[in-house]
């Protein structure tokens, strides 16, 4: 592992325009997705992060939302679903001098791959968390996902769902996540401004973009996300835990949605804990991974 | 009868349905999902009642729940597919060591990495061993039946069953069915009686660890069941025949054998195709035949023997690869003809939903009637993109993943010819 660093210093060490950070292969979204905005905003925010695309890592699991890799010009990984956040937790260690950037859908995020959520947070890995959260399996066409409405019918829900939804930004609260915030993906200027943050944050940052599938979510649609996304107020306690969990429950009681930054604190990271560790205790602080990689070698 | 032409998904939803589920869970994966999709449709319409139709979180919860279910008396079934059915192998494994009788059907479909969403057995196949009894449909009309009997064959035995479906290339084409009356199924399947039950009344305990002592027992029993399946698996399709008035099922299924020198030996829907093939060349007088096995697991070594051992030579085609030795099903069929002298060839082919053409199985079952193939041979490999590969990696130590560089070639290659 090398030495964690201080990721700032990678920033703003290039001037290019959000569309030098596009890739050039097509979009495979459909038309009107909210994902558009997602990597709208991701763009933007590198532009202004200014951060080398060589010293940028995409990294996402399977689902619509996890096709968004190939459309950044950056080092970029399609791995399985759901394993998206322990690939890049192995990645960020293994170059703590690389910015992690992970995209995925509510249901890679909080249905298959939700075992991994609260270890991510907890383990306060200094990377960014990008959850597309549309309320449905869009990739196998139109399914109930964790964020589904009850309300919302679908093949395999005919009559709605029996579940309650889980609120994602809840349960990163809860879990520990250092950095937690939350924009409708069609509000370009808050969601590049939260992920900019969230990429200049030293720890686990996670943001909730909420983002409409006009092909097979009727109920959660881009005009009521818009309307039922509620800006948090300018004296907002950003350091208040309490503070945030019970701003988002009195949001959902008036069936509202927070957005902006709703909690961000410092920790140390994984990375620094490690290398504190392996300072007190010993170790080969200076191992080369090089060599490890050479070891493997055939 | 009731000839319905539809998709295949649909046809084994219609039949899943007859056989009375009583707990349904499932977990949306391509191209398995039509499938569970049909059975929510027919909840909806309330023809599936009384019936638990259970959304999931993965496909690990999937079996789990199914688990859950069948342990208390329920009859279970799920669907998956690929990765879908990786993610869940170890409750696949508890489930058949437990000796729970859940039915799921697995839409075919390759295993990543590279991602491919297309269809070979390259999921099933690694699940051979896993303790579960594995079928295997050659169209639609079959898979239906296979899920009839399925039920009837894992209750029987207290043994889970794999039904394998080609994935799109059944599940998603439209044929014409014969959809069974409820009084036939009725007929053919008796209700659910559970070998072991969580029961209050008569309480027992499910699961325990077992050490030394006992370990190697309870997997021979396991072993035992699934022998005892290769007598039971015809008797159950010559009860089907009767009831239903149709051939279905069986371990194996020869065709055109009876004098054949060569017999191309295979599973799943390629099969219509190779018999295709066959018929052609049998007009140029090739004596040729193939050798269809429906039942995988357990492996019929004495029926596959018997059909193979008057042959000069065998052609084992199959969708999937064990990398490392070549073929899968060619280790079981080698196995059966231990002892006998035949030429043996294993042909790998249509992985990740690769065309398997006729032109193709022409060219390749007439250069085995002159045993001038390989031993192990890749049908269709295009090996200037391989070349291209090994050159680059022979340039440069840093040549960059492998998929990602094949694709660009194939890309520049394709832009060449147009």
């Amino acid at each position: 592992m090398n030495a964690p660093v201080e990721l700032k210093e990678r920033f703003h060490q290039v001037e290019l325009e959000p569309k030098d950070y596009r890739d050039g292969v097509a979009s495979f979204w459909c038309p009107g997705c909210g994902h558009n905005g997602v990597l709208t905003s991701l763009l933007r925010a590198l532009s202004e992060i200014g951060v080398d695309p060589q010293n940028l890592v995409s990294i996402s699991g399977i689902g619509c939302s996890s096709r968004l890799p190939y459309f950044v010009r950056s080092y970029k990984m399609h791995t399985l679903h759901g394993r998206a956040g322990p690939v890049a937790t192995g990645a960020q260690l293994a170059r703590p001098d690389l910015a992690v950037v992970v995209t995925g859908g509510d249901g890679d995020g909080f249905s298959i791959g939700g075992g991994h959520m609260p270890h991510m947070a907890r383990k306060n890995v200094n990377m960014t968390y990008i959850l597309m959260d549309n309320h449905v399996y869009g990739l196998t066409k139109g399914q109930a996902s964790p964020t589904s409405q009850r309300v919302m019918k679908a093949a395999t829900t005919p009559y709605g769902g029996l579940e309650e939804p889980l609120d994602p930004i809840l349960y990163m609260l809860t879990y520990g996540a250092t950095f937690v915030g939350q924009a409708f993906a069609g509000n370009v200027k808050l969601a590049s401004q939260l992920i900019k943050e969230g990429m200049e944050h030293k720890g686990f940052a996670f943001i909730n973009l909420l983002s409409h599938c006009p092909s097979f979510n009727e109920i959660d649609t881009a005009k009521t996300f818009k309307s039922s996304c509620e800006q948090l107020d300018v004296g907002h306690d950003v350091t208040d835990v309490s503070v945030a969990i019970q701003v988002v429950q009195q949001a959902k009681k008036d069936g509202r949605m927070p957005t902006g930054l709703l909690y961000k604190v410092q920790r140390p990271t994984l990375d620094e804990r490690m290398a504190e560790l392996v300072q007190r205790v010993g170790g080969h602080k200076d191992y080369d991974l090089r060599k490890v990689i050479d070891l493997a070698r055939p | 009868m009731s000839l319905k032409q539809c998709e295949g998904s649909h046809a084994v939803a219609a039949a899943v349905a007859l056989c009375r589920p009583e707990v349904i869970c499932a977990y949306p994966i391509s191209p398995q999902t039509h499938i569970v999709e049909g059975l929510g449709e027919m909840v909806k319409a309330g023809k599936l009642s009384p019936c638990e139709f259970i959304n999931v979180e993965s496909e690990f919860a999937a079996m789990s729940v199914a688990i859950g279910a069948s342990a208390a008396g329920a009859r279970a079934y799920t669907a998956t597919a690929s990765q879908g059915l990786l993610f869940m192998v170890e409750a696949v494994y508890n489930a058949s060591g437990l000796g729970l009788p859940i039915v799921m059907t697995v839409a075919n479909r390759a295993i990543g990495a590279p991602i491919n969403i297309w269809n070979d057995h390259s999921d099933s196949m690694s699940q051979r061993d896993c303790g579960w009894i594995q079928l295997f449909a050659e169209n639609n009309q079959e898979a239906l039946d296979l899920h009839i009997q399925a039920f009837r064959l894992g209750e029987e035995l207290s043994l889970p069953v794999m039904v394998c479906m080609d994935g799109f290339i059944l599940t998603h084409a439209y044929e014409r069915v014969d959809i069974p009356t409820q009084a036939q199924v009725d007929d053919y399947l008796p209700p659910f009686s559970p070998r072991q039950i969580l029961d209050p009344s008569e309480p027992v305990s499910i699961g325990a660890m077992v050490g030394p002592e006992a370990f190697t027992e309870v997997r021979y029993l396991a072993h035992a069941r699934q022998m005892q399946a290769l007598e039971l698996i015809p008797q159950h399709a010559a009860r089907f025949r009767k009831i239903f008035g149709r051939d279905s099922g069986g371990l194996v299924r020869p065709y055109r054998c009876e004098d054949a020198e060569t017999i191309v030996v295979a599973l799943g829907s390629i099969l219509g195709t190779i018999k295709d093939t066959i018929d052609e060349m049998r007009d140029e007088g090739y004596r040729i035949g193939a050798l269809g096995i429906i039942s995988f697991r357990p492996f019929p070594l004495a029926a596959v023997r018997e059909v193979l051992q008057h042959a000069n030579r065998v052609v084992i085609l199959e969708k999937s690869l064990a990398v490392g030795i070549g073929g899968i099903v060619s280790t079981d069929v080698r196995m059966a003809l231990s002892g006998f002298n035949l030429h043996g060839y294993t042909v790998i082919a249509g992985l990740g939903g690769r065309s398997i053409t006729k032109s193709s199985l022409h060219k390749l079952f007439r250069q085995a009637e002159k045993d001038e193939l390989e031993h192990l041979t890749f049908l269709d490999l295009d090996h200037n993109i391989v070349n291209r590969e090994l050159e680059r990696q022979k340039q440069k130590r840093r040549s960059g993943p492998i998929a990602e560089n094949m694709l660009r070639d194939v890309v520049v290659i394709a832009a060449r010819i147009s």
